[in-house]
């Protein structure tokens, strides 16, 4: 398979995927409304993100590993798990993939290779960087993909691992998905790259690591970027840091309030917290969903007919984990005192 | 046998599992700089690495690489410098399993001296064990013997959870008959240090040879104290400790920690509650004076508690004893 081109079938999985993730993501966000109070605590969307996440997992192959943020559903729904394990999780379910005891943060999936996700934010690369390091003893080619924030890339975990992947050539590829906030802060206002107008990318060179900026929202641009960096790390040459540039389309997460307040999302921060509807808007105009979906069409990789079937058939799959996950009974009080040790 | 001190017991107890599995990794800080370092001559680079000053991601990578089947064991040569590192240690490792649904693993051992009381002043001579005791999920060593240290580092190594494993600094060149060949001590089982029917006195760490040598002195007096070291205080052995409490009726509590940070305190509370009417007195704890361990040696002495301060508790305890 072409690492750097994706073929028409290729593209089509793709644009699958990502309205699949899609879909997912609008019915989490819908059960705030439609079954209020089945979803507690925090949770984090993936909208917007799609084109990123799929088109650098197009290239995990069986024995890579990937890890994730708090912000996880997207990559486990690629990866092959089942979305309705995935809802029933979210939902706090026995049938959830972690049985109820992690959650919409903690979506994981050992045997498809979604090893961890941690809540903590850049926590969880150095765990990426241990799996790279299992993999690299292997010497089997495996690569590991490691997915965090641009938040993240303040954080001490990062600069400490990053400096240890590239000292000892680990085969990972660090995609930070820098979708312009913080929370509620603008990367401009946190970040001395983004304040000085250079690209996040520029913290490789302090690493000696290949740094690349990319827009996140085409899935074909992430495709090759992300296709280089894993023939990289596959022969041995080390890590690649990837900055991809996506815009997240809900807020940071539903609203954080205790429990007789009714939990719901609210608009966009650029809009609640900046007052900039336009930038929003602009946003929402690039939506890497239908654009892609235009893109396909265009090209004639893709019937629109074919296109809208592919949407109806994510529709009922992801209504199907939707019924499945309220169906599904809790957990039973006693499963809360297992798992703790192995 | 053979008489090792107690810093050799650890390594050996580290060669025992990398000989016999392909899986453990050993790194950290200053280490495995030449090619005829010990571990890295045997190993290789692979398998045994140096690593900059980066807990956090030293840590981290030692939970990554057990999650992806892996036993590492990081050197972190002082429990403090897990500080710098607190949410891999008490945040990320420990929950992976449990959130997860049991799906993953992460066998690690943290392998980080304390309590270096000899002048190391306020930053490197803290007894933090009760920090990481509480914690569901991580286990804690506290070995006191050259023997257990082998014992219980190979223990440590084969657990499929992560462990911190606290070697007291002052134990480092305390000599002890350690077995040859294969040696595993089981967690979860205090050893009775020594026998007596009068007083349970419990230690750990350093705190052990100070309450036998306390305990000796007393003998000359008539007193017979029982002093159990429980090696482990997660998981706890809690059950030698009520069984000695109920023989005794007389419990002192020895911990370097401060009075409000010690294991002892956990202790106490768990006898008071499951074992209150073997009491025959209050029960007594020798602790830390509430202060950062000073610099200078008549103040650092003055602190941590001694032998004289072991024996005023046995003492206190015993008042009014019929």
């Amino acid at each position: 398979m072409n690492v750097q081109v994706p073929d028409a079938e290729r593209q089509v999985w793709i644009f699958t995927q990502m309205l699949r993730i899609r879909a997912f993501e609008e019915r989490v966000k819908r059960t705030f409304t439609e079954h209020p109070g089945v979803i507690r605590g925090h949770t984090h969307l993936a909208d917007g993100a799609e084109a990123s996440i799929v088109g650098s997992l197009s290239h995990f192959r069986s024995g890579d590993a990937a890890l994730a943020t708090y912000r996880c559903h997207g990559y486990p729904i690629v990866l092959g798990s089942d979305p309705k394990a995935l809802m029933a999780e979210i939902y706090g379910r026995a049938d959830g993939i972690c049985k109820g005891l992690g959650g919409s943060m903690h979506l994981t999936d050992v045997k498809r290779g979604f090893l961890g996700t941690s809540g903590i934010v850049g926590a969880g690369i150095p765990h990426a960087a241990g799996a790279a390091w299992a993999a690299q003893i292997r010497k089997k080619g495996e690569v590991v993909f490691c997915f965090f924030g641009d938040g993240a890339s303040k954080q001490g975990a990062f600069y400490e691992t990053l400096n240890i992947a590239s000292l000892w050539k680990l085969p990972a590829i660090f995609v930070m998905e820098n979708n312009g906030y913080n929370v509620v802060t603008t990367t401009a206002q946190e970040d001395a790259n983004a304040a000085n107008g250079e690209p996040l990318s520029t913290k490789a060179r302090a690493f000696s690591m290949p740094g690349v900026t990319i827009d996140g929202t085409d899935p074909l641009a992430v495709y090759a970027t992300v296709g280089a960096a894993v023939e990289r790390a596959r022969s041995g040459a080390g890590p690649t840091l990837v900055e991809s540039k996506v815009y997240r389309l809900s807020a940071h997460g539903n609203i954080i309030a205790p429990p007789g307040v009714p939990l719901h999302y609210p608009e966009h921060e650029a809009i609640t917290v900046f007052g900039n509807r336009a930038e929003y808007e602009a946003a929402l105009r690039g939506d890497p969903v239908p654009r892609f979906r235009g893109t396909l069409v265009q090209s004639g990789v893709l019937s629109a007919a074919k296109a809208d079937q592919l949407a109806a058939q994510v529709a009922s799959e992801m209504d199907a984990a939707v019924a499945f996950g309220i169906k599904s009974p809790f957990p039973k009080l006693e499963s809360a005192l297992e798992n703790i040790y192995a | 046998m053979a008489n090792l001190p107690f810093i050799a017991a650890i390594d050996a107890g580290i060669h025992q599992e990398m000989r016999r599995d392909p899986s453990v990794l050993y790194f950290g800080q200053n280490m495995a700089t030449t090619e005829n370092h010990e571990f890295v001559a045997e190993y290789g680079h692979d398998r045994v690495r140096v690593t900059p000053i980066s807990e956090t991601a030293e840590i981290g990578i030692a939970i990554g690489a057990a999650m992806a089947g892996l036993r590492p064991v990081v050197e972190l040569y002082m429990a403090e410098f897990m500080l710098v590192a607190m949410d891999q240690v008490v945040n990320e490792a420990p929950r992976f399993r449990y959130m997860s649904g049991g799906q993953v693993k992460v066998p690690l051992v943290l392998k980080a001296g304390f309590g270096f009381a000899c002048g190391w002043a306020g930053q490197h001579t803290g007894s933090l064990t009760a920090l990481f005791m509480g914690v569901p999920g991580l286990k804690v060593v506290v070995p006191s013997t050259a023997a257990d240290a082998k014992g219980l580092m190979a223990t440590a190594i084969r657990d499929d959870n992560p462990v911190v494993f606290l070697h007291h600094y002052l134990l480092t060149l305390e000599h002890g008959e350690v077995p040859d060949g294969e040696h595993l001590v089981p967690f979860g089982k205090a050893e009775v240090r020594r026998s007596g029917g009068d007083v349970t006195i419990v230690a750990t760490g350093w705190m052990v040879p100070r309450s036998l040598a306390a305990a000796e002195k007393l003998a000359g007096e008539g007193i017979q104290a029982e002093v159990i070291d429980p090696r482990t205080v997660a998981p706890l052995d809690l059950e030698t400790i009520l069984k000695s409490v109920a023989k005794t009726g007389r419990l002192v509590l020895v911990d370097q920690a401060p009075r409000h940070a010690t294991v002892a305190g956990i202790i106490a509370g768990d006898v008071a509650e499951q074992g209150f009417s073997s009491l025959k007195a209050p029960i007594v704890q020798v602790t830390a004076r509430n202060t950062t361990v000073p610099y200078s040696e008549p103040l650092e002495a003055y602190v941590i508690p001694d032998e004289e301060r072991i024996i005023a508790g046995v003492r206190s305890v015993l008042k009014g004893r019929l």
